[in-house]
């Protein structure tokens, strides 16, 4: 605003980039300021947070069956931030990892009821590509309707969340209820065969997590078609003009996302619940976004983060053994943690000039634009 | 045969229902027609939902538990604002995180307050349950059938459509709603047309944060009898949210859009046993996606929703 008679007090400027020491350096510091303001709560209530955390911490590591029990939450949570990478690289804001994830586990769940008869191993891989098609068409509609109409993607996916809940509890209470269970509805147990094989104590799931963290982490950096993904999520307008064919990718990369998921969900059923429960998913498909992000849709990080986040969701179960204290603490202290690394990128890519503080103005690098689209939205329309 | 009682009993139940919904659906709007989909309305509401009944159990006052959840719906809203408007942080992480904050910060304390009340049960005063009855209006009640439809409610009810009312005639009536709805529209042509951006994106965000809180105080107080219970918003955010959509943007069609929501979610208690509940409770998502579906159809004309919806604002990249 040229004409404005005042300079505004604060005003905000992009600032030079980092080095990655300094960035990796703020971003712990974002963490510890988060872990100090949780204690700080714990504190209020009369609770020592050193005591806490101590706890947290070793609560998923004093015994093998304790590790193995953090392995199992992060399994889902990882797998289903890999998908929103995808789809969030591409600017495409998949809320619907939640629904991905649960119609995944509803594709492969037809098998394990109905299709018992075949091979053990043949059995896990028909149902390990049903839970990808599932997962994958689940994310293919929105794309799609994006694609045609331009329906906002965020609120759809929202919306086919719930729908696909529905269709699981609709499947319980009805065709799919198991006739001999008694008192309240719900899926007969998986037969044997269709249960996924432990390994080293810990479902399957956990070598599938990890192989999709290196598919994952190469698609999108050495692939002709991740390197679509990024253009496309940079500037359609860019992407349309070096002849990518935007709505191909758009597409093909919400099956690959919702697919992912989808895998993940099949994982879940067939390794940890052994059932089709309305719980299959409980909100990873949510925590999974955050993961995402705060990963910077990198594949690895993400990989550590969901193993962090487990460590807080079985660490917490064990504080509520100790102390009494709810599990609900582990969901709080994501939060802390994801507001504070999130005002810290601000301060990493930015900084605050004070009215009549003059200085020479920042130049514009090409590494800085770079860095700050990351933050904001593109314009999709 | 269905009888005029029936039907009378049947509206009453679906506005009561509606209520929650139509504190959740103002306080999105407010917060989306400065350009900000706030997917924290669920975490807000049952932040709202905790800080109004430890006011009400406190002070026994009913207005008091209002006002406390008002402030507190405000104050996370504050969090989510904070990051978005100022920070620039991405909208959907941002929201998404505050849900799960939201509730778990809820249920938190509300587990280590029943562990405090050393009754396993943590309730609200008899008294305060008493003021949150239906109103009973000497002679206005008693009309017939007008009384019931018109007169028959909880304070709740009452407070939410004036909200409503309000909310509609500040975004749709006054400058300042317009120019905020300018901000949602376009935020560049708002600047340079020297709307304060900021200033009224923070102000409508915090509003439509502290009416939702009210929403999640409803839903701990009156849905559960005055008795604390986990988890009690229980997705009715994640409803009100479609239900933005479904009422177009609008405070005053959101009235009548949560009231059909409303009916919607008791529907399944006054359906014979054939229809599975599970379609029931799809319903509002599937209408909801059906209208989101039909609206981007239309194309830009029938298409109420905020042009810039879900994109920040950075002023030195306009």
């Amino acid at each position: 605003m040229g004409t404005a008679k005042k300079e505004p007090l604060l005003r905000v400027v992009k600032h030079a980039e980092l080095s990655t020491r300094q960035s990796i350096g703020l971003r712990v510091l974002a963490v510890v300021l988060a872990l100090a303001v949780g204690g700080l709560f714990i504190a209020l209530i009369g609770y020592n947070p050193f005591e806490i955390y101590a706890t947290i911490v070793s609560g998923c590591f004093r015994s093998p069956m304790a590790i193995q029990a953090t392995v199992k939450f992060c399994i889902p949570m990882c797998i289903s931030a890999l998908g929103v990478t995808l789809a969030f690289k591409m600017r495409f804001w998949n809320i619907g990892g939640e629904g991905q994830l649960i119609m995944g586990a509803v594709f492969a769940s037809f098998f394990a009821l109905f299709c018992s008869g075949m091979p053990h191993l043949l059995l896990l891989a028909v149902m390990f590509i049903a839970g990808f098609v599932g997962g994958g068409l689940w994310g293919l509609i929105p794309a799609a309707c994006r694609e045609k109409w331009g329906t906002n993607e965020t609120l759809f996916t929202l919306m086919l969340n719930y729908i696909a809940l529905y269709i699981v509890t609709f499947l319980r209470d009805g065709p799919w209820r198991d006739p001999e269970a008694a008192g309240f509805n719900k899926i007969a147990r998986f037969a044997p065969k269709a249960m996924l094989d432990k390994v080293f104590g810990v479902h399957a799931g956990w070598i599938v997590m990890l192989i999709l963290v290196v598919l994952v982490f190469l698609y999108l950096k050495k692939t002709k078609q991740g390197y679509e993904i990024g253009v496309v999520g940079e500037s359609r307008d860019t992407a349309r003009y070096a002849g990518i064919n935007v709505r191909r990718v758009v597409l093909r990369t919400m099956f690959l996302s919702g697919g992912i998921a989808g895998i993940g969900g099949m994982v879940q059923a067939t390794g940890s619940d052994i059932t089709l429960s309305a719980g299959v998913a409980g909100g990873v498909g949510f925590t999974g976004i955050i993961i995402a992000w705060l990963a910077q849709l990198n594949p690895f990080v993400a990989l550590i983060v969901s193993f962090a986040f487990s460590i807080l969701v079985k660490g917490s179960s064990v504080v509520q053994s100790a102390y009494g204290l709810s599990t609900d603490c582990a969901d709080i202290l994501q939060g802390i943690i994801l507001f504070f690394i999130m005002a810290m990128e601000f301060f990493i890519r930015y900084k605050l000039v004070f009215r009549g503080h003059r200085e020479k103005l920042p130049v514009k690098t090409a590494a800085d634009t770079d860095a700050a689209s990351g933050e904001k939205e593109a314009e999709e329309k | 045969m269905i009888s005029l009682a029936f039907i009378l009993k049947f509206i009453v139940a679906a506005v009561g229902a509606g209520t929650p919904l139509l504190f959740g659906t103002v306080g999105e709007i407010m917060s989306e027609k400065v350009g900000h989909l706030n997917l924290g309305v669920e975490g807000m509401m049952s932040v709202g939902a905790v800080a109004g009944f430890a006011a009400g159990y406190a002070t026994g006052n009913l207005a008091c538990a209002m006002v406390f959840a008002f402030l507190a719906g405000m104050l996370s809203a504050l969090i989510y604002a904070v990051l978005t408007v100022s920070f620039m942080a991405n909208q959907n992480v941002i929201g998404l995180t505050l849900t799960i904050f939201g509730i778990g910060f809820a249920n938190f304390v509300g587990v280590y307050m029943i562990g405090r009340t050393g009754t396993n049960n943590w309730q609200l005063p008899a008294n305060l349950i008493e003021q949150m009855k239906n109103v009973d209006i000497p002679f206005l009640s008693d009309i017939p059938v007008l009384g019931k439809l018109l007169f028959s409610y909880d304070p709740f009810t009452y407070v939410g459509i004036a909200i409503a009312l309000a909310c509609g005639w500040y975004l749709f009536r006054t400058k300042a709603g317009l120019n905020a709805q300018a901000i949602g529209e376009n935020p560049a042509a708002a600047d340079a047309a020297s709307i304060r951006v900021t200033k009224w994106k923070y102000i409508n965000i915090l509003l439509g944060g502290g009416i939702c809180g009210i929403g999640g105080a409803y839903c701990s107080m009156v849905i559960n009898g005055g008795v604390w219970i986990s988890d009690c918003v229980g997705g009715l955010g994640w409803i009100s949210v479609a239900l933005v959509i479904f009422a177009a943007w609008k405070p005053q069609m959101a009235i009548l859009g949560s009231f059909v929501f409303g009916a919607l979610r008791i529907l399944k208690y006054y359906m014979p046993a054939v229809i599975p509940i599970a379609f029931f409770n799809m319903l509002p998502f599937v209408i909801t996606a059906i209208v989101l579906l039909a609206a981007s159809i239309r194309g830009a004309k029938g298409s109420h929703i905020p042009e810039n919806l879900g994109n920040n604002y950075f002023r030195e990249e306009r």
